[in-house]
């Protein structure tokens, strides 16, 4: 699961930017057109759309599993390292054992395919003003109580409506449409880890480059042979403690924390986001030790967007986040020495905006998804001051 | 310590069982006994040793004598409800299941394929017993998740039309809403919701890798969209929080476990060299005794056949005795309170 909500769900739920959603989901619709790929999930009636589809062109031996005796695999994607025996799935839903072998069951089997600003995502630092040609498939490796897409995360492929996309058919798609990158996206993009190592390497050879949203929960291996193949990595740290992970998220934090320690050795560009959820992972000594280890292990330039909880799928008791507690996080980490704290699901928040460490002044200003000012040179340096500004700005 | 377990164990299961034998014979002394049994979960274990014997092996056959099983059945349904054996109570024993106006789902087991799926003869014996009782057999429906699964498994399909009706959940879809209670959120079949007045389970008797054995309780993980989400720390307490849901517990009438052919190991796949012919059914109005009931056979013959218990593996059904707490309150798995009532013969 991750907290990118998908554009047609936005449109009915998300009360804060609908308008941008809204603008997003038309746009692409009626750019791509009906024959291209299928309506997103909800909009389609489940079962005629599961009835579809043909489950043998999806289904590819999985890349990361062990095989044990009588018939059993154990999965090494992800932590869970779910043992699995003969026709069963593995937590995901999404990774079948047939007689020993173990099978993806979501290749090419894409379930919400939109083009969106890739600040949706949100990567602030990454081609800011372009669009993503954005996809994903069902299934997710944990089960975060406040999914906003949790009718595709926490269901299984055959459950609902999907249409094939090659590999190369996503990268001509996202050339055709001019989207500098694919991102991988709503779901949980570590449980269709082959399609999205594919359709990295189909859309690299078209010119295109790969993103990807998740939640980071990975085995070393999979992680550096997956998101070897992408240009940058969003990950969404849900907590810094493991008792959240454990009870709101049922995954670990540890493993998060040692992947985002891999990508930074691997080089990959990558942003964090910490969704704050009232009364669960909202304390001081929280927001003040996340910011201490990224400053310790990732350095003061990796961006941390704070973003806004809403009521949603097992937590809808919880209010809203205030914009008060967004604030104090943001102060906390400003002062612990990070130089690049973000607001999100805020909109016209200042602090949504990027700003010079060094001279404070304004270099892009964003409203709602949308870059509307970007001041940042080809040398990637404050147009002020000359200070370095960390990212990939330009094409 | 395995060893005194193990003994323990048999030695209790063997109390029960002569008990239920006592308990069983001449029609069961009822009144007194029954009444002061009221708050004891009655399970039948109803075998019939000729049941596979039309081929002449002694019970050993592949062929089920489907005659002997329906009479199996109708037995064991007059000794849940302490009934005299009649012709007439054989109509009664279901009529306290359903009746005339009642729309009733009967949930199978098709996942393990024709070697460990609910025996399609044995459904066919419920659905006409519950038209004797007045239900019409266009308001009942034979289902599992997937239509396929179930063809696999030697169903047929029948969709529309005044007969039973038989198809998967793949063909309807689940409900928009969640339901939710303790650590389950999960959308059900719309079977469940928009086709069952009163759900009867009909789940087979096997082992399983990952929560010890699934028999009943588990059997409702078919009724949900996310399953995979709930096998974690043995099914607990995923499978006892799924059962607190009131589409399932609103529903749930009666418990008819076909244990014709069961597996003590190597579940939830069928694994022919781990099956064995127990040519029984469970019954009971009790999901969690019938559950319990169920663990202690799969533990005898694991002893027999020289492996060690499900505990020893680490992997004993917890969720059973989950089930059974005081914050579920599902039935019973405290061997004092269950009354295990064992019949035998389908003649």
């Amino acid at each position: 699961m991750n907290c990118e909500l998908i554009a047609a769900e936005s449109s009915a739920r998300n009360p804060l930017d609908r308008r941008s959603f809204l603008m997003c989901a038309l746009a692409s619709g009626a750019a791509l057109g009906a024959g291209e790929f299928a309506a997103p999930a909800g909009a389609v009636p489940l079962a005629s759309g599961a009835q579809a589809q043909n489950d043998a062109q999806f289904t590819f031996e999985a890349k990361f599993y062990e095989k044990l005796a009588n018939r059993k695999i154990k999965c090494k994607l992800c932590p869970r390292e779910c043992v699995v025996g003969d026709k069963e799935r593995g937590y995901c839903g999404v990774r079948e054992n047939h007689g020993g072998v173990y099978y993806t069951l979501v290749h090419s089997r894409v379930c919400a395919a939109h083009i969106d600003p890739i600040e949706k995502k949100p990567l602030f630092h990454y081609l800011p003003g372009t669009n993503a040609f954005s996809i994903a498939t069902a299934g997710c490796n944990v089960n975060c109580k406040f999914c906003q897409n949790w009718d595709i995360s926490q269901s299984r492929p055959e459950e609902i409506p999907a249409q094939y996309i090659s590999p190369h058919q996503a990268a001509d798609i996202a050339r055709k449409y001019d989207c500098p990158t694919i991102a991988y996206t709503y779901s949980e993009p570590v449980v269709f880890a082959e399609y999205l190592m594919d359709t990295a390497d189909a859309a690299h050879e078209a010119g295109v480059r790969s993103i990807v949203v998740s939640n980071g929960y990975m085995q070393h291996d999979s992680l550096e042979q997956a998101y070897g193949k992408m240009d940058a990595v969003k990950i969404d740290l849900k907590a810094f403690t493991e008792s959240y992970y454990a009870k709101v998220v049922t995954g670990q934090l540890k493993p998060v924390l040692d992947s985002l320690v891999t990508l930074r050795k691997m080089g990959k560009w990558t942003e964090i986001v910490y969704l704050v959820v009232p009364s669960l992972n909202d304390d001081d000594e929280e927001f003040r030790g996340l910011a201490r280890w990224i400053k310790a292990n990732l350095g003061p330039d990796v961006p941390l967007h704070f973003t806004q909880f809403h009521p949603e799928y097992l937590l809808k008791n919880l209010p809203i986040t205030p914009v008060s507690t967004l604030e104090r996080a943001k102060a906390i980490a400003d002062a612990e020495g990070l130089h690049y704290v973000y607001i999100g699901n805020v909109p016209g928040h200042p602090a949504q905006n990027t700003y010079c460490p060094q001279c404070r002044k304004m270099l892009v200003e964003r409203v709602g998804f949308t870059a509307s000012k970007m001041l940042i040179g080809k040398d990637s340096t404050c147009p002020y001051c000359r200070h370095s500004i960390p990212g990939i700005w330009h094409a | 310590m395995t060893d005194l377990r193990n003994r323990s164990r048999r030695s209790f299961l063997t109390r029960c069982l002569t008990g239920a034998a006592a308990l069983g014979v001449a029609g069961l002394r009822e009144g007194g006994e029954a009444q002061a049994a009221a708050a004891k979960s009655r399970v039948v274990v109803a075998r019939d040793p000729l049941l596979r014997s039309s081929d002449s092996t002694r019970g050993s056959g592949s062929t089920i004598d489907a005659r002997r099983l329906e009479t199996l059945l109708v037995n064991a349904m007059q000794s849940l409800f302490s009934l005299p054996a009649t012709h007439e109570n054989g109509i009664a024993a279901w009529r306290r299941i359903a009746g005339a106006g009642d729309t009733v789902s009967l949930k199978v087991n098709t996942l393990g394929g024709r070697g460990i799926s609910t025996n399609v003869d044995l459904v066919a014996a419920v659905c006409e017993r519950l038209q004797q009782a007045g239900v019409a057999a266009r308001n009942m429906i034979v289902w599992d998740r997937d239509t396929e699964e179930m063809e696999r498994a030697g169903f047929r399909i029948v969709i529309g039309g005044d007969r039973v009706q038989c198809f998967g959940t793949d063909r309807v879809g689940y409900e928009d809403d969640l339901s939710a209670w303790g650590s389950v959120g999960s959308r059900f079949s719309k079977i469940l919701t928009r086709s069952s007045d009163v759900l009867i389970n009909l789940p087979v008797l096997k082992d399983h890798d990952g929560a010890g054995v699934t028999i009943a309780l588990k059997n409702m993980y078919g009724t949900i969209h996310n399953p995979n989400k709930y096998h974690p720390n043995g099914c607990d307490p995923y499978v006892a929080d799924l059962n607190m849901l009131p589409e399932i517990r609103s529903r749930m009438k009666l418990t008819i476990c076909d244990a014709t052919t069961a597996m003590y190991e190597g579940g939830p796949g069928f694994k022919p060299e781990h099956s064995w012919k127990l040519n029984g059914l469970l019954v009971s109005q009790d999901a969690v005794a019938l559950d319990f009931t169920g663990w202690q056979l799969i533990e005898r013959k694991r002893a027999e056949m020289g492996l060690k218990t499900l505990e020893a593996e680490q992997r004993a059904p917890r969720y059973i005795a989950t089930a059974a707490d005081s914050e579920h309150g599902l039935g019973h798995c405290d061997a004092a309170r269950i009354a295990v009532v064992e019949i035998q013969g389908g003649a």
